[in-house]
């Protein structure tokens, strides 16, 4: 099994994000991680899905994907000409003796303080899965009281855009 | 025998002044797709309506002639416009039955069937209809009431989440949110529910969306940037095709019931002809070609003939035309005709390898397919030599000859199910139209009535809807009412749905049923025969023993005419009484013996292989013989 990256662009219409979690679901597909919002263009939403499959059964989604009404286009992501990142927030233990060390760390990942407490240090850090599960592990030692992830968003490298097309144009 | 009185006949001939112009059957072969303004349509330029005078000008515009459904709350605005309307709506007994009528309707005239019911409970008997038409791809609207927008998700009284819960089970549906987008709903609904790969499509109206006011105008714009379907095949996999057809030693047609929607039957037997290839047709497939040429096979899968499930398997060439290698037709998957080339053409990518890989893949609409097959062959074979299939044929009419369809006399002197069956299909002839529930009766009724033209075998494939057979024989009726329409249905599945006679015998739709009465569920009980030491767990419907209920009491309760046959001698008069009865239903019921079974069978999850001719005769088929 290994991780495909895809990206489905949608009409941005009510139901739509229950009309493609639902179908990976129904036909036996765990997400990975899942991201939703808007594009340049406001009629159209992109959904990065990550899952994890077969190259066969993954083709069969796709094609059923691709049967949904609401679904515009979908493009495999492939790891080596695009890129992907994740959003990190998480609020660690930092009591006036381990804050300097945790500094440091942040420094080192290239990651932002975005709140402070008088124990705590909230840290914001987007990067790769791998960047990120690092960054936890190096942190894990102080104590993490709290995190939350987004799902992988990417995008192709290049000029070339995915949303451009005839099909992206009608809607 | 009893007769509606005068006043009901009365009722149901004004019933059908109302109704629309009736199908024909050169509209039958046509495909739907979305009408401007039908003729003699009031003239559509912006009005003021209500949204309900919205949903109904639009139905009318879009040349529904007839709708089968309930009235309820939130579906009441509806009503109002759709009584002076020159729609014909049918009221029925239970949702479930217009949902059936709707298909019958489609598969029957090939055009988009419509069913219409209210929120919650009326919502949710449509389920079971509306998932068998995505099973056996019908087009069909199913119009739902909800309850109004501010109620919404509020567990307001009848309110269910019909989008959500219809959303595996349609091509598409929508939750209407403002009366403005009524007229391009509907005619989007119809759009998909009609072209591409046929479904079910289900609108969602609240009922304030019904009540609001609103403009009307006519024709809308589609806005579906995301339905491409793609009808042409690819010439190069055509011609790769052509090239396998004309090559293979061991080649086989697989036609499945994407032939019948496409219209292709015609092309289908001059590509036959044309290549001289065998021909098997699926349970869903039925009509498409003639049952009496002599290059058809039969049926292939579980209880298809010997000839069919051995010529796929022992095929060095598939050509699947608009089939999708269902469990029933391959038996267990890894050992389906495992020397087989696959050429494999669908309108459905999605289709393509889902369950068999495809050497060649072809995504195209059949009747397109089937025309520039038969254009390239024809080049093929000019070019080069076409392989013999001599000794293939020697082969599979060797073993025609030997597994020929057949059923025993039952030895306790019963009426035997199979005889009757046989005797309807003679009787009624090749023009009528058959209608089967799901079970014994239903394999019986593949087997052996000869289906010789397209659209004269409907019956629930692929989600095997017991109860599907009355429901949607009337709706067949209703599409080709000068057509004799005969039910096949079993003592179980009929008094799933048999209320619908009731709508039938009001509403002047004379279908004739032909109740399979063997007093058990046979199907079920031949598995437990088979496979479960004979231990009859809750099969036995006490339809015989008790005569609970009495079938011909029950048709006469219902304003039909009943009739009853018990042995062999009274068949075909009976049958011929039941033909010359044109003004009321007629149910027959046809006390059979219970132990009959379905032969040929291939065990579920066995292979094909495996195959049994008759309980404990297998064929011979050693590898010298093929």
């Amino acid at each position: 099994m290994t991780m495909h990256t895809l990206s489905v662009l949608v009409e941005n219409k009510p139901g739509v994000l229950a009309r493609v979690s639902g179908l990976f679901s129904r036909r036996g597909f765990n997400i990975d991680s899942l991201a939703v919002g808007e594009t340049e263009n406001p009629d159209v939403s992109r959904i990065t899905i990550v899952v994890n499959a077969e190259s066969s059964p993954l083709e069969q989604v796709t094609k059923q994907l691709n049967k949904l009404v609401n679904v515009l286009k979908i493009v495999e992501l492939d790891p080596q000409v695009s890129v992907a990142r994740e959003l990190l927030l998480v609020k660690v233990r930092a009591d006036r003796a381990a804050r300097g060390q945790v500094l440091e760390t942040v420094t080192l990942f290239r990651a932002r303080v975005v709140d402070v407490a008088p124990d705590t240090l909230t840290i914001e850090a987007t990067g790769t899965p791998d960047k990120l599960d690092a960054l936890l592990r190096d942190l894990e030692p102080y104590g993490i009281k709290e995190m939350v992830q987004s799902g992988t968003v990417a995008i192709g490298r290049g000029s070339r855009s995915i949303t451009a097309g005839p099909a992206l144009r009608a809607a | 025998m009893t007769r509606p009185t005068p006043e009901t006949l009365a009722h149901s001939a004004r019933r059908a002044r109302a109704g629309g112009e009736p199908a024909t059957d050169a509209a039958a072969a046509g495909r739907g797709a979305v009408v401007p303004a039908a003729p003699g349509v009031r003239q559509p330029g912006p009005v003021q309506i209500s949204g309900a005078g919205s949903l109904v000008r639009s139905l009318e515009a879009l040349g529904v002639d007839v709708i089968f459904g309930i009235p309820g709350g939130a579906i009441l605005p509806a009503y109002d416009p759709l009584y002076d309307s020159t729609v014909r709506h049918i009221l029925v007994r239970h949702e479930q039955g217009a949902g059936h009528a709707a298909t019958g309707y489609a598969q029957a005239t090939g055009r988009v069937g419509v069913c219409m019911a209210t929120s919650g409970p009326g919502a949710t008997n449509l389920v079971t209809p509306i998932a068998d038409a995505y099973m056996d791809s019908v087009p069909m609207v199913a119009i739902t009431g909800q309850v109004a927008r501010p109620l919404i998700g509020t567990d307001a009284f009848q309110e269910a989440d019909i989008q959500g819960i219809t959303l595996p089970i349609t091509k598409h549906n929508f939750l209407v949110q403002t009366a403005e987008e009524i007229p391009r709903v509907l005619a989007e609904a119809f759009h998909l529910a009609s072209t591409g790969r046929p479904g079910p499509v289900l609108v969602d109206i609240p009922k304030d969306v019904l009540q609001a006011q609103t403009t009307f105008s006519w024709p809308p714009t589609l806005d579906l940037p995301g339905y491409r379907p793609t009808l042409h095949p690819h010439g190069k996999q055509i011609r790769e095709a052509a090239r396998l057809m004309t090559s293979a030693r061991r080649p086989v047609l697989y036609v499945g019931g994407g032939v019948l929607k496409a219209g292709a039957t015609e092309g289908l037997r001059q590509l036959a002809e044309l290549t001289g290839i065998p021909v098997v047709t699926t349970l869903m497939a039925l009509g498409a070609f003639p049952d009496s040429h002599q290059q058809h096979l039969g049926m292939p899968g579980m209880h298809g003939t010997v000839a069919a499930v051995y010529g796929l398997q022992k095929a060095d060439l598939i050509v699947a035309l608009g089939a999708r290698f269902d469990d029933r037709v391959t038996g267990r998957l890894d050992s389906f005709a495992p020397d087989a080339t696959i050429v494999h053409a669908d309108i459905d990518p999605a289709e393509i390898g889902k369950n068999r890989h495809a050497d060649v893949p072809i995504v195209g609409d059949a009747k397109h397919v089937i025309e520039e097959l038969i254009a390239a062959v024809t080049t093929e074979r000019a070019a080069g030599r076409p392989a013999d299939l001599g000794d293939w044929w020697t082969q599979l009419d060797d073993l025609r000859d030997r597994y020929p369809l057949g059923y025993e006399e039952p030895a306790d002197g019963t009426l035997s199910p199979q005889y009757v069956i046989q005797r309807l299909g003679k009787i009624a002839g090749p023009e009528a139209i058959y209608v089967a529930g799901v079970g014994q009766h239903q394999m019986w009724a593949s087997q052996f009535i000869s289906y010789e033209k397209p659209g004269t075998w409907l019956n629930s494939g692929g989600l095997g809807t017991m109860g599907y057979a009355v429901p949607a024989a009337m709706g067949a009726k209703v599409g080709r009412p000068d057509t004799v329409v005969w039910a096949v249905d079993g003592d179980g599945c009929f008094q799933m749905t048999n209320q619908e006679l009731a709508t039938c015998a009001l509403e002047g739709i004379p279908v004739k049923i032909a109740v399979i009465n063997n007093g058990n569920l046979g199907m079920v009980r031949q598995w437990q025969t088979l496979f479960y030491n004979e231990r009859y767990s809750n099969t036995e419907l006490g339809t015989h023993k008790h005569r609970i209920p009495d079938f011909v009491k029950l048709a006469e309760a219902l304003g039909c005419v009943g009739l009853r046959c018990e042995n062999a001698a009274d068949v075909d008069k009976i049958i011929e009484a039941a033909m010359a009865i044109n003004d009321v239903p007629v149910v027959i019921d046809f006390v059979v013996g219970k132990d009959a079974m379905v032969w040929p069978m291939v065990a579920a999850g066995t292979s094909n292989d495996e195959i049994m001719f008759a309980r404990g005769v297998r064929p011979a088929f050693d590898e010298d013989d093929i």
